[in-house]
């Protein structure tokens, strides 16, 4: 029950037995009150009551007293009073506000009776109410309102029986000391019985007016008659209102027919309560609050009541509830709060198993497919050592350029500042650590990947694995002897098939023919003197049976003997011979392209003289001329003759051909198959093979080179190499294929000339960078086998004119010799 | 019939690519939810061959992801689970909006855990490739474990990862298989052999945790990580137990010392603590074999490796037994001021006994005042009491120790001493092109004398010393010292040659001619004729080079490209080497003045 509950009930019963007992009411007392001072208000009940008239409902005894005051004045009135006097009084009293224009209405009898049996009615209902009144400061104001109405009810039967009610408050109070605790206990027992408590006549409960014929009230304890007090008339209402002058403040009691002089306080309390206050002038609305009815524990109860029996008693429902709670708790068909919360923290717990037992997973789980795993972070370096070696720390230079990147810090030569630490403690925490643990996680799952094919090979790896140049041994690896006696440039050498001497031609217009092994020009023959031109080529026949040089001089090829003390005497004598007589005029007819192409001219004695055995005018210059392995032909490329660039000249019947009808190109140069009879003709970036009995095209050689400058065959014929203006040298092997074996990018510059040796399986090419690459060039007999070239010897050329460095190359026939024609007049052999 | 066209990119690259857009609407999830099921998941996107292609003609840079990928996150019934769980915040934001704060406290309280354990088999199907992808898990847990709670970090997520890593370390430890440890700027590094796997990861230094700004930092993805990491590591770690013949929930072997007679307030918290200290060693599988040593390496002479392979990893296997006992017996005590638990991690890791000052942390085994301690690991310049039976020595002892696989001598370590240059364990001796320091050169083999020799008289020697490497950096540095010391041998015994019968020139003829010339003219002495030194290796060099041209054009770029790099590194190593040798001298320039003041004030002070 909550307290102000409690305080309610508590007040009714106060209020029941308010006339009976005081100590009774302490409590009740305390309870409106505050603190100590209600205490002692309680203790000085009496005294406390009789200062304070308006206390009459809390204090019986109190309220006795002034009742006898007032009794004084209603005892004198009641002299003239009649009975009928009194229900009017009362009806005013019921209605303070206009008790005086009430007055002078007479009620009939059943009007009066009906008033009567409402005011019961009402009276019986404001018992209960004005306990609240003074208890509790909330109560409402139509209770307060009754209130004193109820009072003056309690006046006039103590007025009219005041002996009696002497003797009964004694008794009463006597009664009340000696049935204190019966009372109590009995308290809530007796049920509500307020409707008596303000009973103050003896009639019962019966109307008024069935004593209307009598001149008493019922009976008192001795059953003498109680006297109804005097009645009076209209005249006597008008005498007393002028002469009394308290008139204006009587009332009759409706109950007794008494007449009740209000007292000032009543006045007072009727006053306050018209405004609307609350009726008790003493009460603060705004006291204190205390808090009785707190958690903590006082030596001495609250309440004077004991608890119902109820309150000790457990209850049954309850009791069985709780029986069927804990029996489920025991079954575990619930759980406390406490189990709940730990289950949902276990819950909440990982629990971890193995999670890959003992079996090994099968292939087909992963579900991810082609799966790239994250690459590892770097591992770190001597520099991010807390200590690190002191050349990691960054010197002031370093630390100026680290200054300046700090807007580009990814530029920066470390991803952090290399620091040294004196010792363990010193080392703070890394301030970008979470950065970098948050780029990772980024990287992680937002960083595209792919599969990267790193290598594993090192720069070296690249370098084709060839043998060293040490095991092929041997070429030429220094310069040895220069050839000094041409005034230009020299443009072409060639050696004699025996390797003894050295012809060459040059831009100076002689052919000089040399000793090797001295280097002494033996002969300076004039070649190109008519012609005002340079010699483009020379070339000594291969045919040791022959003493013959060609020279391309302008457009003339002359072949020249290259004179006694050169060769010889005995084979330059035959030569001689052979060529002095002009052979039969053969039975097959020139026709007119080639008698205009070329023309084989008459020698005259004075240039027989000279060594000029033959010559052949052409109709454009010379640029390339090559010999046929057995001396008899001879092959010539002229510049810019279109379908005739390529001219095979007979010795031995004097006659010339021309191989092609039809213009293929730029031809570059016109080679002889040193076996077959194949002709190579290389064109600007194609080289074709013809067969020369067959007469047809046997296979073009694609070089893939822009400018074919110059081209060599391999002794053995099946390789080709072309050098090209675009420093390239492309090696063809025939057997394998029409693409180019291999390339060779050897040279810095134009590459103008290549040429095999003979004997050696050995290379060489030179161009305009002043460097002639001696290579090794070894083709197996074995068809499987592929050739092997290895760059052997990067030898120094002269040195360059205008461009142009080395303009020829030959190789020595028996030796591993390689001679030059170099751009700064000179002759070089290397050894 | 006019057969139906192929639509654009319905083959191909095209279709097997897809951007994170359609990604997410194939999906119906939010950028939120897919992340996260991302990083769960491990998908990630790819880098196309040609992008133009896969991104389906569209320009810019694009997010791609395999559909293959996508479609295979279409199957995963976590994504169900993350659309229950947007309904079931949805419900606890109307509880929030009706007031019913009740209601709302219940839908937290009870909030949906997703359960991650079939996507760790998943992603690993077998234990070892979850060792193998274990870095980054141990480095982020190792940071997670020192955080405390965030708003997106959970407190009880943090105190998982302290678990985890301490069950993780003590797992090493019982197994012996710490074999390198760093001390960086940025944290101690260890590296661990766990089934032939190296793990290596990340332990930050004391107070990692630094508030970072939003844009910075987003802690909510590496919430998410550190989710998925800390169920792998759960799993790794019972694994690891199990195969150990651990309790997993690990327990503490030893009995409760004496002085917890009284109860114990929370059992739980005082085990823990105890087993976070690291100190004592947990308690076995009942039953378990104790003597699980590996058994020796048996060397097979298979045919496809060589001898020498086989030579080395019996070596290398020799060196890891010494390094598993390299502390075995000894007794060590750490100072307060040292950090604790990377050098307990590590001594313990070795067989070594461990322990520190009482009040500093509980788990101390033994005092101070204990007269068998062998090492007494100091980090500040004195100390008021010491003892004459241990060694005072800097914790970088013990790192460097572990890192040269055996004791170091401990006089350049000792309290207050000036310590030598900490260098890495990880960077890669076998790979050419690498700058090693003097130290390590030092440390690898011990007749190299490092420059800066702390001896006065040994200047001469190490000024000839200096002008050797010198030489050597011009011609062979890219070379270890062992080549660049061959190479010399070689040159000089060319030289010897040379000197003895220089007759054998390039062409006899000539010479032979000449001499003969000579003696018939007049005897002279013989001047000797010198080769120059470098003959042969300008020939091959020369060689070298012409061989160079013949890289094929392919390669050629490539092969380019590489000589930059190796010229770049080549570089890089010679400014290291010239800052080093110019710091030597002016240290010795500095000793040298040092030692003149202390003789002129020695001479005032006599006169």
């Amino acid at each position: 029950m909550p307290p102000f509950r409690s305080g309610l009930l508590k007040r009714k019963s106060s209020n029941k037995e308010s006339n009976s007992s005081d100590s009774e009411k302490v409590p009740d007392q305390s309870d409106e009150g505050s603190g100590d001072e209600e205490l002692i208000q309680g203790a000085l009940n009496g005294e406390d009551d009789a200062t304070d008239s308006e206390h009459e409902e809390e204090s019986g005894a109190a309220s006795d007293q002034e009742q006898d005051a007032v009794l004084f004045d209603d005892s004198a009135d009641s002299t003239f009073g009649d009975d009928e006097q009194v229900d009017n009084d009362s009806e005013g009293s019921s209605d303070l506000t206009d008790s005086e224009e009430e007055s002078g209405d007479e009620n009939d009898g059943s009007s009066e009776t009906d008033e009567e049996s409402v005011d019961s009615g009402a009276e019986s209902g404001a018992v209960q109410t004005p306990s609240g009144v003074s208890d509790a400061s909330d109560t409402e104001k139509k209770d307060t309102k009754q209130k004193p109405r109820k009072t003056r009810q309690a006046k006039p039967k103590s007025e009219t029986t005041e002996a009696s009610i002497d003797r009964l408050a004694d008794t009463i109070g006597k009664a009340s000391v000696k049935t204190q605790p019966v009372e109590k206990k009995d308290e809530y027992e007796s049920g509500d019985t307020s409707d008596e408590e303000d009973r103050r006549t003896t009639v019962g409960d019966v109307p008024m007016w069935w004593y209307n014929e009598y001149p008493h009230v019922g009976y008192d304890l001795d059953a003498r008659q109680v006297l109804r007090p005097p009645q009076r008339d209209h005249i006597d209402d008008f005498l007393k209102k002028c002469e009394d002058p308290d008139f204006w403040r009587t009332v009759r009691d409706p109950n007794t027919g008494q007449d009740v002089v209000l007292s000032k306080q009543d006045l007072e309390l009727i006053r306050r309560l018209r405004e609307g206050h609350v009726p008790d002038p003493t009460h603060d609305e705004y006291q204190p609050w205390v808090e009785w009815f707190s958690r903590e524990v006082l030596a001495t109860p609250l309440r004077a009541f004991p608890e119902h029996k109820r309150s000790f008693l457990p209850s049954r429902s309850e009791q069985q509830q709780i029986g069927r709670i804990v029996h489920a708790l025991k079954m575990g068909w619930t759980k406390t709060r406490k189990q709940l919360a730990e289950e949902r923290r276990k819950k909440r717990e990982k629990q971890f198993y193995n999670l890959w037992g003992s079996s090994e997973a099968d292939p087909a789980q992963r579900g991810l497919q082609r799966h790239i795993p994250a690459p590892r972070r770097a591992l770190p370096g001597h520099a991010e050592s807390y200590n690190p070696p002191p050349e990691y720390l960054l010197d002031k230079q370093e630390m100026k350029e680290w200054d300046k990147l700090s807007e580009t810090p990814w530029k920066r030569k470390y991803t952090f500042l290399p620091t040294r630490h004196s010792s363990l403690r010193a080392v703070p925490a890394y301030e970008r650590y979470t950065r970098e643990r948050f780029l990772r996680c980024l990287d992680l799952y937002l960083a595209p990947r792919a599969i990267k094919m790193r290598l594993t090979i090192t720069a070296d790896d690249l370098v084709p694995k060839l043998p060293s140049p040490r095991d092929l041994q041997p070429f030429p690896t220094t310069e040895v002897l220069q050839f000094k006696g041409h005034t230009e440039l020299v443009r072409s050498v060639d050696f004699d098939p025996t390797g003894q001497y050295i012809v060459s031609g040059g831009d100076d217009g002689t052919v000089r023919v040399w000793e090797c092994s001295s280097g002494r020009c033996l002969r300076t023959l004039r070649a190109g003197a008519g012609a005002g031109a340079g010699v483009a080529r020379v070339g000594w026949a291969p045919s040791a049976a022959l003493a013959l040089v060609a020279a391309a001089a302008g457009r003339a090829l002359l072949l020249l003997a290259p004179g006694a003390p050169a060769v010889a005497a005995r084979l330059a004598e035959r030569t001689d011979r052979l060529l002095e007589a002009a052979p039969p005029q053969h039975d097959v007819t020139v026709d007119e392209r080639t008698s205009s192409c070329a023309q084989w001219q008459h020698v005259a004695p004075e240039q027989w003289a000279q060594g000029v055995r033959i010559s052949i005018q052409h109709f454009k210059p010379i640029t390339h001329l090559a010999w046929h392995a057995r001396g008899d032909y001879v092959c010539v490329t002229l510049a810019e003759a279109a379908s005739r660039a390529v001219v095979v000249h007979q010795l031995s019947r004097r006659r010339s051909q021309l191989p092609f009808s039809r213009n293929k190109g730029l031809v570059q140069c016109a080679l002889f198959h040193p076996t077959r009879p194949q002709l190579f003709v290389a064109t600007q970036r194609v080289v074709r093979v013809y067969d020369l009995v067959k007469q047809e095209l046997v296979r073009k050689l694609l070089t893939g080179a822009q400018w074919i400058s110059n081209m060599a065959v391999h002794p053995g014929g099946d390789n080709l190499l072309v050098s090209s203006y675009d420093r390239k040298c492309i090696w063809f092997d025939l057997e394998l294929s029409s693409k180019p074996y291999q390339t060779l990018r050897l040279h810095g510059g134009a590459v103008r000339s290549v040429a095999f040796h003979r004997r050696y399986p050995l290379f060489a090419s030179a161009g305009d960078d002043d460097k002639i690459v001696v290579s090794h060039g070894m083709v197996y007999n074995d068809l499987l086998q592929n050739p092997l070239l290895v760059p052997l010897k990067q030898l120094r050329a002269g040195g360059r004119r205008s461009e142009l460095c080395v303009l020829d190359l030959r190789w020595h026939p028996a030796q591993a010799w390689l001679l030059a024609a170099c751009a700064d007049h000179t002759l070089r052999l290397y050894a | 019939m006019v057969s139906k066209k192929k639509k654009k990119y319905s083959s191909g690259e095209g279709a097997q690519f897809m951007t994170r857009k359609a990604a997410l609407k194939k999906l119906q999830l939010s950028l939120k939810d897919f992340r996260r099921i991302c990083i769960l998941k491990g998908i990630y996107p790819r880098e196309p061959r040609n992008r133009k292609r896969a991104q389906k003609g569209a320009g810019g840079i694009k997010t791609l992801y395999h559909t293959k990928d996508i479609k295979f996150l279409l199957h995963e019934p976590i994504i169900w689970k993350l659309r229950e769980l947007k309904v079931y915040q949805q419900k606890i934001r109307r509880a929030r909006a009706m007031r019913e704060y009740k209601q709302m406290k219940k839908y937290l309280r009870d909030h949906p855990q997703i359960n991650i354990d079939h996507i760790v088999k998943e992603r690993y199907p077998t234990f070892v490739d979850a060792l193998r992808d274990l870095d980054d898990c141990l480095t982020l847990c190792f940071l997670f474990s020192t955080f405390p709670s965030l708003k997106k970090v959970p407190r009880d997520q943090s105190m998982l990862c302290r678990r985890l890593t301490v069950e993780f370390m003590h797992a090493v430890i019982a197994a012996k298989a710490l074999r390198k440890v760093f001390v960086s700027i940025k944290g101690y590094y260890y590296q661990v052999e766990l089934e032939g796997q190296t793990i290596t990861w990340i332990v930050p230094h004391h107070f990692s945790f630094q508030p970072q700004s939003k844009d910075e930092v987003d802690f909510k993805i590496m919430s998410t990580f550190v989710d998925f990491y800390t169920m792998m590591l759960g799993f790794v770690n019972f694994k690891l137990y199990h195969s150990l013949n651990l309790v997993y929930p690990p327990k503490l072997t030893a009995a409760f010392s004496a002085d917890t007679d009284k109860d114990l307030i929370d059992e739980h918290v005082y085990v823990a603590e105890r087993i976070a200290a690291m100190n004592m060693s947990l308690s076995k599988v009942a039953g378990a074999n104790e003597a699980e040593d590996l058994p020796e390496i048996d060397i097979f002479n298979t045919e496809d490796e060589d001898p020498q392979k086989l030579e080395e990893a019996k070596l290398e296997a020799e060196k890891v037994k010494k390094l598993k006992t390299m502390f075995k017996g000894l007794k060590f005590f750490i100072n307060r001021e040292v950090p604790r638990e990377p050098l307990v991690f590590i001594i313990r890791c070795f067989g070594g006994e461990v322990s520190w000052d009482r009040d500093h942390f509980v788990g101390a085994t033994f005092d101070e005042s204990d007269e068998s301690i062998a090492y007494h690991i100091v980090d500040r310049p004195s100390m008021d009491k010491q003892y004459l039976s241990r060694y005072y020595v800097q914790p970088q002892w013990v790192f460097d120790s572990v890192n040269a696989r055996t004791l170091l001598p401990i006089n350049q370590y000792l309290m207050g001493a000036v310590l030598p240059p900490h260098l890495s364990p990880f960077v890669d001796k076998t790979k050419d092109q690498v700058y090693i320091p003097p130290e390590e050169r030092a440390l690898n083999d011990p007749d190299f004398k490092p420059l800066d020799g702390n001896e006065s008289g040994t200047d001469i020697e190490e000024a000839s010393d200096e002008d050797k490497d010198d030489e050597e950096e011009e011609d062979s540095e890219e070379d270890g010292d062992a080549e660049a010391a061959l190479a010399k041998q070689y040159q000089q015994e060319v030289e010897e040659d040379s000197t003895s019968d220089e007759d054998d020139s390039v062409d006899p003829e000539k010479k032979k001619l000449a001499k003969e010339k000579k003696k018939a003219m007049a005897v002279t002495a013989g001047v000797p004729h010198k080769e120059h030194p470098y003959q042969k290796e300008i020939e091959d060099k020369q060689a070298f080079r012409l061989r160079e041209k013949l890289v094929r054009k392919k390669h050629r770029n490539l092969y380019k490209s590489m000589k930059a790099g190796q010229e770049k590194r080549k570089k890089e190593i010679w400014l290291l080497r010239k800052k080093r040798r110019l710091h030597d001298e002016k240290v010795k320039e500095e000793k040298k003045v040092e030692k003149r003041k202390q003789k002129v004030q020695a001479l005032e002070a006599s006169a």
